[in-house]
């Protein structure tokens, strides 16, 4: 290696990873600009897909599309992306790049990574991480949502690449075969903002995102009511979970796009983009005030509703929506 | 939320590791920070993790009665459901639960069960049998 790689702790797995792949190739950009350049922002919610019988919620874009939407926007910056059919050839293939002094970004199921908690080991195939180096059969490894780095042994490593099911990773290895000097922010942040606010906004063209899937969920909610009581637990605790555990940095990524807001504020002098990073991180504390309620009602403590946090979501709704209508034409 | 505010309720689910977290700092800039857990996520995440140990405890019980196979109690106890499972082997989610029938289960051939142990992660020895006692 002709530089030591340099580890650091981020909220994300995706967002981490690219931001420590490109950081490494020299080019500095931040956990949440990569998050926002990606357009990562967003709310969904999909009821035909179940996830141990409950709906798919997500904060996000789709697995993948964060690394992808990044190769798109960043003008001159290619990546290398390998999928293999035999486990044999995926670890070949690894390992011959990391021989060549290669930073490898994988995918890879969190089920069958040692180094997770057991509390947190669930069957999420799409967990990225980075690969800098191999020492006998322990593959030394930087995964971002860690503060420190880790090894993993092969076998395991190669049961979580080739892990089976939904999102399957089918040992995806990418690594980029050319990295920009810089970023063209003039042309490329306002791109990137407005995609996420018509995507999200009030207006937009897909119903299950954004704001409308929010309003949809409030729904849901109200609803409870007629629930078994231990269903309707699991169906607010899930929408918790989606929120906080799994890696967003607070309120469902809204604190993180608040953080990427103000530097892209800095970057183009914008006090209409300064505005919004304040008003984005303002609705990131309405999200935790409602993750709150819901586990509240969970433990029956104080005397928080259905309709007490449906409203609550509604308030939040209401709020992206006027925020991302702001946003809609920014030039 | 300020940076000060961010809630370090030391979670034992997370085991000593701490989680990166964006909030303010008091020049107002928003920043990445540490916190070692909050409790509203333990408290959903035990919800999760108590259903998961219901239906596995449950499929415990029935596969001792002979009334379903081993297979839905590994199935719950490695954190799957019959959607998962039958996604991860390839098939029909009404053949793996044909799978759950015991005398069927019985019968199956060892390529049948090494899949079926491969994506759950256990060998199968274990896949066949039922540990000593459950929870």
């Amino acid at each position: 290696m002709t530089e030591p790689f340099e580890h650091r702790h981020a909220a994300h797995c995706e967002t981490g990873v690219m931001s420590a792949m490109l950081r490494y190739h020299g080019l500095t950009i931040s956990e949440p600009m990569a998050f926002g350049l990606a357009s990562g922002i967003t709310f969904a919610y999909i009821p035909l897909v179940k996830i141990n019988g409950l709906p798919l919620i997500a904060y996000r874009t789709p697995p993948r599309m964060i690394i992808r939407a990044l190769s798109r926007r960043i003008g001159g910056l290619k990546m290398v992306f390998e999928k293999f059919r035999r486990e044999a050839d995926g670890e070949r293939a690894l390992n011959r790049l990391l021989d060549d002094g290669k930073v490898v970004g994988l995918q890879a199921s969190v089920f069958f990574l040692p180094y997770f908690p057991p509390n947190m080991r669930f069957h999420f195939n799409a967990h990225n991480l980075l690969v800098y180096g191999r020492e006998e059969a322990q593959y030394q490894v930087s995964d971002p949502v860690f503060s420190h780095l880790v090894t993993v042994d092969g076998a395991s490593l190669s049961k979580a690449r080739f892990a089976k099911g939904a999102l399957a990773p089918k040992g995806l290895i990418y690594y980029p075969a050319k990295v920009p000097d810089e970023i063209d922010f003039d042309s490329v942040l306002p791109k990137s903002i407005r995609f996420s606010a018509k995507i999200n906004g009030a207006r937009s063209p897909v119903p299950i995102a954004g704001v409308k899937g929010i309003q949809r969920v409030a729904g849901q909610i109200r609803k409870l009511d007629k629930a078994q009581e231990r269903d309707a637990n699991l169906y607010l605790g899930h929408i918790v979970r989606m929120q906080e555990e799994i890696g967003t940095g607070g309120g469902g990524f809204r604190f993180m796009y608040a953080s990427f807001l103000q530097e892209a504020a800095e970057i183009l002098r914008s006090d209409l983009l300064a505005d919004a990073a304040e008003e984005m991180s303002e609705i990131g504390d309405e999200w935790r005030l409602f993750a709150l309620m819901c586990a509240r009602k969970s433990k029956a403590r104080y005397d928080d509703t259905f309709d007490g946090i449906a409203d609550q979501l509604e308030k939040i709704a209401g709020r992206e929506a006027s925020l991302f209508a702001r946003l809609h034409n920014y030039r | 939320m300020k940076i000060k505010d961010i809630p370090q309720d030391n979670a034992g689910s997370l085991d000593g590791e701490t989680k990166v977290i964006y909030a303010r700092s008091d020049a107002g800039r928003i920043e990445s920070s540490q916190t070692t857990g909050w409790e509203v996520e333990e408290i959903v995440l035990g919800l999760a993790l108590d259903e998961i140990r219901r239906l596995a405890r449950d499929a415990y019980q029935r596969a001792e009665a002979g009334e379903t196979s081993p297979l839905e109690f590994h199935m719950y106890n490695q954190r799957m459901d019959v959607a998962m499972l039958a996604q991860a082997v390839g098939r029909f989610q009404w053949l793996v639960k044909r799978d759950f029938v015991p005398r069927r289960f019985a019968g199956l051939s060892p390529q049948k069960l090494e899949r079926y142990a491969v994506v759950l992660g256990i060998d199968v020895t274990s896949l066949t049998g039922l540990p000593k006692q459950y929870d």
